[in-house]
C-alpha cells in the first residue's frame, strides 16, 4: 500500500510521506524534504565570487580568487554532506525494534536502531519555539529493569519537521504494530 | 506471537543439511549458527552438539532442516519432516529455498500437534539475516554491572553472546576429515594470521621479561633513591616536578602492561590495548624529536639562546619595576612602600641573574642530558621542559608570592578592621558576624590603622596586580605542556583506529570512560580548567590567596591547602579579636 499526499513543513514547504505496509507488523514510514532549489546555489555563488572578484579589485592578489572557489566548493560538499537531508525513514518491526535512518542529499546515510525492550511509546509532543507551538514525533525509551520511568526522549524527524496532519498518520499507523506486541 | 529466526548470510547457499543453534529462551526466538550437511549419523551429530555445547557454555541443539535442493534432488519433504522424529524437539523449523529465487519459506512444526503453522494462531516468521564474522567480533553482549541482574538481558544481547560464545563450532571447516561436514563462516578455512600466532607466543616471555626489568629497576631504585628522597623536602619536590610523577606513571602502565595473565573481559583489554598504543606512539614521537634534537648543533643553538633571553627576561623585569617606581600609569603611589618594594625586587633579580650566569656553562651539559630523555617517549621531553621553564621562572613565583602575601595580608586586616569600625566582630565559633561594643581607646587604634592600610592598598595592590599577571602567564605556559602530556598519556588512540579501520569491533555500549580510560587514571587528567570555576579562580584572585597550576592531584596538595587554611585562620583571629 503507498500513500502519497502533499504535506506540509513547518515552515510552509512541500514535503512528501511515503508509507509502505510490508507486513502486518512491518512498516516503513519515509519524509522527504524539499530538494536543494538552483536559485539558492547560485545567489550563493554569486554573492561569494562576486566578493572575490570586488577584494581582488582592491588588493589585486590572485589567491584571493581561487580562495574563494575553494571556498565555494567545499562549503557547497560541507552542505550535501553533513547538512542537508534528503529524506528520514522510520521501520516499525513489531517485537524486534524500530529502525529511524536519515539520508543526506549526497548519499550518506546514518542509521539508529532501537530494541523492542528499551522503547515504551511513540507519542506526539508538543514544544514551543520562540512565538510558535510545533509538533514532533517522539519515541519514550525506557530502562528494561523500570518499566514505568521514561529514561530519554528520541526525537524522529527533527530535519523534516512534518506538521501534524502527517504525524498523526505516522502516530495512528505505529500505535496498531506497538500495541500489538507490547 | 511472532517467533524471530536470526539466519546467518554465509548459510544461503549452503547444502541442504540440518540447522544447529539455539533457542533463546523467554523471547520466543532462534539464532542460527551453522548448517551440517548431509550425509550425517544422527548419532554422531547428538555427540557433536554436546561436545560443542559444552566446551562454548552455549545450549545448542538442533533447530531444523534447511532444503536447498539441487537440479535433480526431489522428494526431501517427507525425508525432511520424518528427521524431527529423530532429533526430538519443542519445535521443528523447516526452513527451504529454491537455486536463482530470492524468497525463504519457513514452516514450525510444533511436537504436540503436527499441524503447520497457518491452522494455528497465525503464527508469523520473521527473518532476521546477519553477518556471522562481525556480529562474532563486534563486542554487544558484555553487561557493564558485574552483579547478575534480576531480569535476563534482551534478546539481542543475547543473540550477540550466542554467536561470541559459539566459537568452538567454527572451527569444523572443509579440510577437517571428520565424519561431519558443516557451514559457517569460517568453513572456507580457519582464519587466522601468522603475525598474530607469533605476537601470542612471544608474549608471553616478553611479558615475563619486561616484568623482571621493571622489578630489577623499582628495587634498585628504591634502595637508593629512597635513602635521599627520605628527607622531607625533597620528597615534596618530587611529587612537584612533573618529570617524576610522569615516571611514576608510566612504571604503573608498565607494570599492567607487562603482567602474564590475559586481559580478563573486553574493557581490560582495550585499556591495556590502549595503553600500549599509547607508549609506542609517545616512544616513536620521542625518538623523532631526538633526531632532530641531536642533528646540526640544535642543542649548542638553543642553549646559546637561552642565557641571553634570560638576560633579556631580568631586563624587561628590571624595566617595569623601575616604571612601578615612578608613577605608573598616573597614579600617586606612596613613595617610601613603594622604594622599599621596588628595591627588594630589584635585590632579587640581581642575585637571579648572578645565579644564571653561574649556571651558563652548564646549560648545554644539562640540555645535551636531558634531551636523551626523550628516548623514554615525548611525554618525557615535555615534562622536562615543563620543569626546566619552572626552575628558569623561580623568580617570578618568587615575586608573586611575596607580592601574594603581602595584599593577602592587608585585605585580611581591612577587612577585620572595617568591621571594627562599624562596631561588628567576626565570631569563629559560630562563623558569623556579631555586633560588639569597644572601647574607646580600641576604637582609636582601629581607626588609625585602617586609615594607615587603606591609604596604602593602592601600592600594594598594584604590585600585586602586576605580579600576578606575570606568573599567570608562566602558569599558562606550563599548563599548555601538561595539557598535552595529558593528551598523550590517555588519549585512546587504539580505540580510535579500530572505530575507523573496524568499527564493527566496537559497537559496544555506550563509550564510558570506564572502557577506555579505565578509573585508575588520576582524575586531573583530562581537565582543562582550574580545578574550581573561572568565577572562583577570580574570587581567591581578588582576596589574594595563592593559586596553584595544574597538576596531578596528591594528597599532599591537598595537606598543604588545610595547613594554610588553619593558618589564615589563626592570622584572622589575631587580627579580629581586638
Amino acid at each position: 500500500m503507498m500513500e502519497d499526499e502533499t504535506f506540509t513543513d513547518i515552515s510552509g514547504k512541500t514535503i512528501s510521506l511515503d508509507c509502505q505496509s510490508h507486513s502486518s507488523f512491518c512498516r516503513e514510514f519515509t519524509v522527504s524534504s524539499p530538494k536543494v532549489s538552483i536559485g539558492k546555489v547560485m545567489v550563493y555563488t554569486c554573492s561569494v565570487w562576486l566578493l572575490a572578484y570586488a577584494a581582488f579589485f582592491i588588493t589585486q592578489n590572485t589567491a584571493v580568487l581561487s580562495s574563494a572557489i575553494l571556498i565555494t566548493l567545499v562549503g557547497m560538499m560541507f552542505h550535501i554532506h553533513f547538512v542537508k537531508v534528503d529524506h528520514e525513514s522510520l521501520l516499525v518491526i513489531g517485537s524486534l525494534g524500530i529502525q529511524v535512518s536519515s539520508s543526506y542529499a549526497s548519499g550518506r546515510e546514518i542509521t539508529t536502531f532501537i530494541e523492542m525492550s528499551k522503547i515504551k511509546d511513540i507519542v506526539i509532543n508538543e514544544a514551543i519555539y520562540m512565538h510558535q507551538i510545533i509538533y514532533y514525533l517522539c519515541v519514550l525509551l525506557k530502562d528494561p529493569s523500570e518499566p514505568n520511568a521514561v529514561s530519554s526522549v528520541v526525537p524522529l524527524f527533527q530535519s523534516s519537521k512534518p506538521r501534524l496532519n502527517c504525524l498523526v498518520k505516522v502516530y495512528k499507523s505505529c500505535q496498531e504494530i506497538l500495541s500489538k506486541s507490547q | 506471537m511472532v517467533l524471530k529466526i536470526f539466519f546467518p548470510q554465509c548459510c544461503n547457499r549452503a547444502d541442504s543439511g540440518l540447522l544447529v543453534g539455539r533457542w533463546i529462551s523467554g523471547h520466543d526466538s532462534a539464532v542460527v549458527l551453522a548448517v551440517i550437511h548431509y550425509p550425517f549419523i544422527p548419532g554422531q551429530v547428538k555427540q557433536y552438539v554436546q561436545q560443542v555445547g559444552a566446551a562454548s557454555g552455549v545450549e545448542l541443539s538442533v533447530l531444523g532442516s534447511w532444503s536447498l535442493p539441487k537440479e535433480g534432488q526431489e522428494g526431501m519433504e517427507s525425508f525432511l519432516r520424518d528427521l524431527s522424529t529423530i532429533f526430538p524437539q519443542q519445535r521443528w523449523l523447516q526452513i527451504r529455498r529454491q537455486m536463482g529465487k530470492t524468497g525463504f519459506t519457513c514452516e514450525v512444526l510444533n511436537r504436540d500437534q503436527s499441524k503447520t503453522a497457518e491452522e494455528k494462531e497465525e503464527e508469523e516468521v520473521i527473518f532476521v539475516h546477519y553477518e556471522q564474522r562481525k556480529v562474532m567480533l563486534s563486542q554487544l553482549h558484555p553487561i557493564e554491572s558485574g552483579d547478575a541482574k534480576t531480569d535476563p538481558p534482551s534478546e539481542l544481547r543475547q543473540v550477540f553472546q550466542t554467536v561470541a560464545l559459539s566459537q568452538p563450532l567454527f572451527f569444523l571447516d572443509k579440510y577437517d576429515d571428520g565424519p561431519l561436514k558443516s557451514t559457517h563462516w569460517q568453513s572456507e578455512g580457519r582464519e587466522a594470521s601468522i603475525i598474530v600466532e607469533l605476537l601470542k607466543q612471544a608474549s608471553v616471555p616478553l611479558c615475563l621479561l619486561l616484568s623482571w626489568l621493571l622489578s630489577t629497576f623499582l628495587s634498585f631504585s628504591s634502595c637508593f633513591f629512597c635513602r635521599i628522597f627520605n628527607f622531607y623536602p625533597l620528597r615534596f619536590l618530587s611529587t612537584k616536578l612533573s618529570t617524576c610523577v610522569q615516571l611514576s606513571y608510566r612504571t604503573e602502565h608498565m607494570k599492567t602492561l607487562s603482567s602474564p595473565k590475559p586481559a580478563a573481559g573486553h574493557s581490560q583489554f582495550m585499556r591495556k590495548a590502549n595503553m600500549l598504543v599509547s607508549v609506542l606512539v609517545d616512544v616513536a614521537l620521542g625518538v623523532l624529536l631526538m633526531s632532530w634534537l641531536y642533528r646540526d648543533d640544535h642543542i649548542t643553538m638553543l642553549a646559546n639562546t637561552l642565557v641571553p633571553a634570560a638576560d633579556h627576561v631580568a631586563k624587561e623585569l628590571d624595566q617595569l619595576l623601575q616604571w612601578l617606581m615612578g608613577a605608573p600609569a598616573g597614579l600617586k603611589m606612596n613613595r617610601a612602600l613603594d622604594q622599599v618594594l621596588g628595591r627588594f625586587f630589584l635585590y632579587h633579580i640581581h642575585l637571579w641573574i648572578s645565579y644564571i650566569h653561574l649556571m651558563s656553562p652548564f646549560i648545554e651539559g644539562i640540555l645535551w642530558y636531558g634531551g636523551l630523555s626523550a628516548c623514554l617517549g615525548l611525554s618525557f621531553a615535555l615534562s622536562l621542559l615543563s620543569d626546566m621553564v619552572a626552575l628558569f621562572t623561580f623568580h617570578i613565583y618568587c615575586f608573586y608570592v611575596y607580592g601574594a602575601r603581602l595584599y593577602c595580608l592587608k585585605i585580611y586586616g581591612l577587612s577585620s578592621l572595617w568591621r571594627l569600625f562599624r562596631g561588628k566582630k567576626w565570631n569563629v565559633l559560630r562563623q558569623r558576624v556579631d555586633s560588639c561594643s569597644y572601647d574607646l581607646d580600641q576604637l582609636f587604634i582601629g581607626t588609625l590603622l585602617f586609615t594607615i592600610l587603606l591609604f596604602l592598598l593602592p601600592t600594594t595592590a598594584l604590585y600585586y596586580l602586576v605580579f600576578t599577571l606575570l606568573r599567570l602567564v608562566v602558569v599558562l605556559f606550563q599548563g599548555v605542556l601538561h595539557l598535552s602530556v595529558d593528551f598523550i598519556n590517555s588519549f585512546p588512540l587504539f580505540a580510535v583506529g579500530l572505530r575507523i579501520c573496524r568499527s564493527y569491533r566496537l559497537a559496544g555500549t555506550k563509550p564510558s570512560q570506564r572502557q577506555y580510560g579505565g578509573p585508575d587514571l588520576p582524575d586531573s587528567d583530562l581537565q582543562l580548567l582550574p580545578r574550581d570555576s573561572w568565577l572562583a579562580l577570580v574570587k581567591k584572585l581578588f582576596v589574594g590567596e595563592l593559586i596553584y597550576p595544574w597538576r596531578h592531584k596528591t594528597t599532599k596538595s591537598r595537606l598543604r591547602i588545610q595547613k594554610r587554611g588553619r593558618r589564615e585562620e589563626r592570622g584572622r583571629d589575631r587580627i579580629g579579636d581586638f
